[in-house]
């Protein structure tokens, strides 16, 4: 059986966190922008925009660039895409498991059948 | 926005009884969860799952034969999953007639594994639900601006 690799782990706890994927969202609307800019967006402070922003570099769903004064943020299509693909994939699993889950318990209650009819007569 | 929730289920004809035998025995859990399962099934105790040559420690958290069934997991780090750490896991079983059994699973918690954020809570105005949806756009948005 499969399981996520620490990678894809590491992704979709990026991304499940509501104010992270706020983040994310902005980014990608606004092409770059630097964390005081996000903060101005965001119910939160500009030191919980750049927890985030660390967050979201360390799984690679950000780069960042030092433009002059300004650390700029850009959001990573193919990381962002993985993420999504990851996420599915975790429904998918769970989509196996129950059909597992439904073939076992199925076939336990047709073996039990007959033999509780036979007892019964 | 949401949290992290994967909701699924399934309708099994099979009755309650044998399908919480399924879910909740660990010979028949290592048949579709993990390669080898070693767990008592009661509140609060400490299991382990194998992967093969790898593994993760598991926790009960509640037992409510037949109808409820939860555990935190949080393969394959080797710590005690509590809150913080690891996924929660909870199954839901309801009969429908005799032979018939509803099965949901919920998995959730995705979002605090790894990065303690205090701050989350607060900021937490969204309802669960829908992630997947959020994401979805997301990337659908990033797609309209290439």
């Amino acid at each position: 059986m499969t399981v996520m690799t620490l990678t894809e782990e590491e992704l979709v706890s990026a991304v499940a966190e509501p104010s992270r994927r706020r983040v994310l969202d902005l980014l990608i609307r606004n092409g770059e922008a630097s964390a005081w800019s996000l903060a101005d967006h965001v119910p939160f402070s500009r030191q919980a925009v750049s927890k985030h922003l660390v967050v979201l570099e360390g799984a690679g769903l950000v780069r960042r660039r030092k433009q002059r004064r300004e650390v700029l943020y850009q959001v990573q299509p193919e990381r962002l895409h993985q993420a999504t693909r990851a996420m599915a994939d975790l429904a998918a699993q769970w989509d196996r498991r129950l059909d597992a889950i439904k073939r076992l318990a199925e076939a336990a209650h047709a073996e039990a059948k007959p033999r509780a009819t036979k007892e019964s007569t | 926005m949401a949290e992290l929730v994967i909701e699924r289920e399934i309708l099994i004809e099979a009755p309650v009884e044998v399908v919480w035998r399924t879910i909740t025995e660990p010979d028949q859990m290592a048949l579709w969860f993990a390669d080898r399962v070693e767990l008592t099934v009661e509140p609060g105790a400490r299991g382990f799952m194998y992967f093969g040559d790898q593994g993760g420690p598991v926790v009960v958290v509640s037992v409510e034969a037949p109808t409820r069934f939860s555990f935190r997991w949080n393969h394959p780090l080797e710590e005690d999953p509590v809150v913080g750490n690891s996924m929660f896991v909870e199954f839901t079983l309801s009969a429908e007639g005799d032979e018939r059994t509803r099965l949901r699973v919920t998995e959730r918690d995705h979002e605090l594994r790894d990065w303690p954020d205090t701050e989350k809570q607060r900021y937490a105005e969204d309802h669960r639900g829908g992630w997947s949806t959020h994401l979805a756009r997301l990337a659908t948005l990033l797609e309209g601006q290439s």
